[in-house]
């Protein structure tokens, strides 16, 4: 037994775990950040009344959430830094991090968009109207009247995405983040086996812990901001 | 000119068929639609409407639901586009879409059937949003201004509230607030009263007669007759997408000439 909990406390102890979820909780939130500054403008795109905006924000959508993240991410190694040889990083952590940074990005985009499309759904089209009708152009009708109800309506599809984006952080080690939860995770099961259930559960506990709260957070903001109609 | 040809009763050329109750001076035309059309799919919903709004003239429209009598109304600040003739609002042709649309739009203040308060927004804010965000006006005025023109219409103490806190009647009010703000030449007002518990609905009307009397142009789609009767200088009644008669209120209510407006004015005058 205490042979058990030595080798536990040794594993902890040789292993940066609270590190690895560190990472991947900057890998989200840089993620998140770019991810809704994009996806706003992909949702304002594709509900413009420029047919060609619309059309390029549908094609983007269509494209980013139909291919698979991991695709992406070892696009982003391969491809962006390998082949066009872009940097965005002096050194190796840095640029593999911002890579997977911008994969996270591109791709949760697409689901921003459509979430916030959702969220125009529940503005009803008279608030549209009326602000045309008191002289507002597309672009300040969107970002004082529509866009503000929205993100309201949002919330909860927003929340969701941003559990996915958390989730999904892991797939960074396509993007060589090797430091991160998942890559942490199979180094330690190769050379700890014995252990296995142990470090499985220890990471499955630890995206608990931090995902509950979110859903928590989105559901009591959503009450919180609805619009009362 | 203008001034002259309602009372003289020596109408222009142009002069619709239902010249203004006399003894009230009109101006140039304001609004003036010419061989306006416009489908909903195989639905010919307006039928080469002519229409010409004078300033300073209230203009009821009237008819059953489905007349296109709304989509008339909303043609106007093309918030329906039309197929073809033309929409001319103070001499300018309406625009198609952009920046001119926009500006045309300010000058037209439009007042719903179901409000379409910002629901987000307060009460002040409602009616200070436009003129700060399209007239470039600063808060203080801004505010200024909508403070009075809420005193005016009654809800001046409802200020800080948001629309969802408000009746009915009150919400309706401030919308007719929030249109005025931007000193329009002309007020819309599509069924205003429609959407209302009936106890409310005078609260909205007498404020829309005050707004006659102060000489408004305003062109109201409504079935009050009421209204039409105190307010307006002419009935316009629509079916199936066309102009079937025009004529003052008193004359419309008691002597419809059509046979589709007697119809019309029996079916809702029986009960």
């Amino acid at each position: 037994m205490n042979d058990y909990l030595s080798g536990l406390s040794a594993l902890w102890e040789q292993y940066d775990v609270l590190g690895a979820f560190w990472t991947n909780i900057q890998l989200t939130f840089w993620g998140a950040l770019f991810a809704l500054v994009l996806g706003t403008l992909l949702a304002l795109m594709r509900i413009s009344p420029i047919p060609s905006l619309q059309w390029v924000g549908t094609l983007y959508v269509n494209v980013f959430r139909n291919t698979p993240l991991t695709i992406i991410m070892t696009f982003m190694v391969m491809g962006v830094w390998t082949a066009l040889q872009i940097n965005l990083g002096s050194d190796f952590s840095t640029n593999f991090f911002r890579l997977a940074v911008v994969g996270l990005a591109v791709y949760h985009a697409a689901f921003v968009c459509e979430s916030i499309r959702s969220g125009v759904n529940t503005v009803p089209i008279g608030q549209a109207e009326a602000a045309r009708a008191i002289g507002l152009s597309f672009l300040p009708a969107a970002r004082l009247i529509i866009l503000p109800q929205a993100f309201r309506g949002a919330i909860a599809p927003l929340g969701n995405t941003l559990i996915a984006l958390l989730k999904n952080s892991t797939v960074a080690a396509a993007a060589s983040v090797s430091w991160e939860t998942s890559s942490t995770m199979k180094t330690m099961l190769e050379f700890n086996a014995n252990y296995r259930w142990e470090i499985f559960g220890m990471f499955a506990i630890g995206f608990v812990v931090l995902v509950i709260p979110i859903g928590l957070a989105t559901t009591w903001l959503s009450r919180r901001l609805a619009v009362k109609r | 000119m203008d001034q002259t040809t309602s009372t003289t009763g020596q109408p222009a050329a142009d002069e619709p068929a239902g010249a203004p109750t006399p003894g009230r001076a009109l101006g140039a035309p304001l609004v003036e639609l010419k061989h306006v059309n416009k489908h909903f799919g195989a639905l010919h919903v307006l039928q080469d409407i002519d229409l010409t709004v004078r300033r300073g003239e209230v203009l009821v429209v009237i008819g059953p639901s489905g007349s296109g009598k709304s989509t008339l109304c909303r043609a106007i600040n093309r918030l329906e586009t039309i197929d073809d003739g033309t929409i001319t609002v103070d001499g300018k042709e309406l625009p198609a879409e952009g920046k001119a649309l926009a500006e045309l739009r300010a000058e037209v203040g439009m007042v719903f059937q179901s409000f379409n308060l910002f629901a987000h927004k307060t009460v002040l804010d409602n009616v200070t949003l436009g003129p700060r965000k399209v007239r470039g006006m600063n808060k203080k005025d801004a505010e200024e201004l909508a403070r009075s023109l809420l005193d005016r219409v009654g809800v001046g103490n409802q200020a800080e509230k948001m629309p969802a806190q408000l009746s009915g009647g009150q919400q309706q009010r401030v919308a007719i607030a929030r249109a005025l703000a931007m000193r329009p030449k002309v007020m819309l007002f599509d069924e205003p009263t429609s959407a209302l518990d009936p106890e409310m609905v005078n609260e909205v009307l007498d404020a829309m007669v005050a707004l006659a009397q102060e000489g408004m142009t305003m062109i109201v789609v409504t079935h009050e007759m009421g209204f039409a009767r105190k307010a307006a200088d002419r009935v316009v009644f629509m079916a199936d997408g066309q102009i079937v008669e025009e004529a003052p209120p008193e004359e419309f209510f008691t002597a419809p000439r059509s046979e589709r407006a007697r119809d019309f004015l029996s079916k809702i005058l029986t009960h």
